[in-house]
């Protein structure tokens, strides 16, 4: 079913999953320089679901996200100079500096935000699917989050309302069976399957391997396509595995939380190298072009690096503006003020 | 009892410890308490310790677990609760104020909620609007909540220890700058009674009242200005609520000079609330208006350049003193250099974490 994806958008998915493997590979990699001086949670290992939100979803479709921010940014098709340039805290970030690297927004492609506490952002793509169904604007909201989300009371307080109300929103999870350094053993009762929990709520749901990027493409579009429709909310849960600490840009499997096994097995499973095997031996790439991907990528991340440095620090009073918005917002038929 | 050199967080895992071996009602939990971490290493070692009965990770569940916290101590446990970020924490209000803070009084004092409750504040590293708020004005609004502050190592060991003896929720809000440092902290069954002030250095011009990490800064301005012939009480509050109002009232009226320190947002801050009760009950004594630092009334940005500015240090206070005694002072000495970092209180505190 996998093999009806057209080659330009096997490509396309494949291209957003080298820019972030590249990008992370060189935030990792310049994060000792001390120029990024901000929490950093990278998705090394987590490639392929934001990336196939960014290709199935229409680019006005609202994304929201969490504290692991960077690749739904740039699967979503985020301006990645102006991610650079916010973990740098410079004036070009996409907040100006005043967000770091757990928020980010590109509105010009519908990532609207991510948030830094757990789940916090999830009501809010309910929100925007309310919006799209009373506005009949045709879009979905799209809330991404990690396996610990669901948790939080507000997931469960949010599938319910997007399931009374069949509301145009996919709740996507990606499941890398760890928070921080706990693993789901000692967090959620043995034999739970995230998906079926849900699936007693009310909503349809999706169970998939998230390191199988042409699959997890397809899963992504029905749902969109569900959800489009008029058909209601669906709840995406795609298991897959960060490669390195929670926070930071080092390996951390020397503290014994996980053990080294556990990583090599998901390292092998590597869903970048998968899908450019994959691409190659459907035909959609040669080793040339291959190369030449994965070149043009790499000239745009160190071009957002480039972005980055050029830019310059906003000067501080810029931390005291725009708190709030000055005009009122509602349309006036002649109202009075006392 | 002796005391020995030990850090702030080193001194809060003795109290844990501590409690935990005095009294076997004692729970510990939280997000990351049983991890390689242990919660900046206040919580190392305790599982084992202990037994994973006694001591324990969390769902993601800031909420209920505090429910389930409260729900326990009516039962009989003594819980301690921690939490990385006061940030974190705020999923949890519901269960915080409508029910741990009440329960005593509603019940007409048959029930009693023997809670702790630990929030990590902090600032820098970009760590930003939600992961570096103070809050403790919020939590000393609500009758029915007891508030700590430490700011020294050894006050982190005994504050801890009677709060977590103490009948009463109380909220412990432990500094992530303080950490690291040390101080003799006495061994043992070690306790500093809630509801007292310290005032740990004396002055006749200008009483400087300072909590958690604002003590640091209060002690070194009070430090360069004695060099400059002012002489500063330093009062640090170490419990917010309930606040030892007649050791800081006592001082404001022997210096006629206040300045209140905190480390939030001024608007509705406890700093306030310091000034208006001296501007109401020390109004005699007073030589010049009351005055208070705090943040401004912003989020916390988190670039670099953004933040620089952001927080009053010691070279503020100066400032302040000057302004309120009308003759310089030498504030300049204490600003941070152009080339040193604003954003870490040392080498050891970096990212990532
Ligand atoms: C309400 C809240 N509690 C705790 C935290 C601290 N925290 C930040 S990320 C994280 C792990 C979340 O795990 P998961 O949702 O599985 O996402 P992952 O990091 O695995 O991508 C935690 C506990 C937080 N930010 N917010
Ligand atoms: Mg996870």
């Amino acid at each position: 079913m996998t093999s009806d994806v057209a080659p330009q958008t096997a490509i396309d998915l494949l291209r957003r999953m080298e820019r972030i493997r590249l990008l992370e590979e060189a935030i990792a990699e310049r994060y000792p320089e001390e120029k990024m001086r901000c929490p950093t949670h990278l998705s090394t290992g987590q490639e392929t679901v934001p990336s196939a939100i960014g290709v199935a979803l229409r680019r006005d479709d609202q994304v929201f996200s969490t504290h692991r921010s960077h690749a739904h940014y740039v699967g979503k098709g985020g301006d990645l100079g102006a991610l650079v340039a916010e973990l740098y805290g410079k004036a070009g970030g996409c907040c100006g500096g005043r967000g770091g690297s757990m928020h980010l927004s590109d509105r010009s492609v519908g990532f609207v935000a991510s948030t830094a506490i757990v789940a916090n952002s999830i009501p809010l793509a309910v929100g925007a699917a309310l919006a799209n169904r009373l506005l009949g604007n045709g879009r979905v909201g799209c809330a991404l989050f990690g396996d610990a989300a669901v948790e939080e009371g507000v997931f469960s307080e949010s599938v319910n309302f997007a399931a009374l109300r069949a509301l145009p929103v996919l709740f996507v999870c990606e499941n890398n069976q760890y928070s921080v350094f706990t693993h789901l053993r000692d967090r959620q009762p043995a034999g739970r399957r995230i998906h079926e929990m849900v699936a007693a709520m009310g909503v349809r749901t999706v169970v998939g391997d998230g390191n199988d990027a042409l699959a997890v493409l397809a899963a992504v579009e029905d749902a969109a396509a569900h959800a489009r429709n008029r058909k209601g909310p669906v709840f995406l849960e795609f298991a897959t595995y960060r490669w390195r600490e929670h926070c930071g840009p080092f390996y951390d499997n020397d503290l014994g939380y996980r053990t080294a096994g556990e990583f090599e097995a998901w390292r092998a499973r590597d869903p970048v190298a998968r899908l450019e095997g994959e691409l190659v031996s459907r035909g959609d790439l040669d080793a040339a072009g291959l190369r030449s991907l994965q070149e043009s990528v790499r000239a745009e991340v160190a071009a957002a690096f480039d972005v980055a440095e050029a830019s310059p620090f906003p000067p501080a009073a810029d931390a005291y503006r725009e708190l709030f918005v000055a005009q009122d917002g509602m349309p006036s038929q002649g109202s009075h003020t006392e | 009892m002796t005391a020995r050199s030990i850090t702030y967080a080193a001194a809060i895992h003795e109290a844990i410890q501590t409690a935990m071996t005095l009294d076997e009602r004692v729970i510990c939990y939280g997000l990351g308490v049983p991890d390689p971490k242990g919660v900046f290493g206040t919580t190392l070692g305790l599982q084992e310790q202990f037994g994973a009965e006694r001591v324990f990770d969390m769902p993601t569940s800031e909420n209920a677990m505090t429910g389930v916290a409260v729900g326990a101590a009516l039962a009989g446990l003594r819980p301690v609760v921690t939490h990385q970020r006061v940030d974190f924490f705020l999923l949890a209000m519901d269960q915080l104020v409508n029910s741990a803070a009440k329960w005593r009084y509603i019940f007409r004092g048959e029930m009693a909620v023997p809670l702790t409750i630990r929030l990590v504040i902090g600032r820098g590293w970009g760590q930003g609007p939600t992961h570096s708020q103070s809050l403790q004005a919020w939590f000393a609004h609500v009758p029915g909540l007891k508030v700590v502050m430490p700011s020294l190592a050894a006050d982190a060991k005994g504050l801890l220890l009677a709060s977590i003896a103490d009948n009463n929720p109380v909220v412990f809000l432990e500094h992530r700058w303080l950490h690291n440092q040390a101080g003799a902290v006495p061994e043992g069954d070690y306790r500093v009674p809630l509801g007292k002030a310290a005032v740990l250095r004396e002055g006749a011009d200008v009483t400087l009242v300072g909590m958690s990490f604002m003590t640091m800064e209060a002690l070194r301005a009070a430090e360069h200005l004695a060099g400059r012939g002012v002489t500063c009480d330093v009062v640090d509050l170490r419990t917010i609520a309930p606040l030892d109002w007649d050791t800081v009232l006592g001082s404001v009226s022997k210096t006629g000079r206040l300045l209140a320190l905190d480390t939030s947002w001024i608007t509705g801050s406890v700093a306030g609330e310091i000034v208006a009760r001296a501007a109401t009950e020390c109004w005699e004594a007073l030589k010049c208006a009351p005055q208070r630092l705090g943040l401004p009334d912003f989020p916390v940005p988190a670039g670099y350049s953004l933040t620089r500015g952001f927080y009053p240090t010691a070279c503020d206070v100066v400032r302040k003193v000057e302004q309120m005694l009308g003759r310089e002072l030498g504030a300049e000495a204490l600003a941070i250099p152009a080339d040193e970092h604003h954003d870490v209180p040392g080498e050891w505190f970096k990212g990532p974490f």
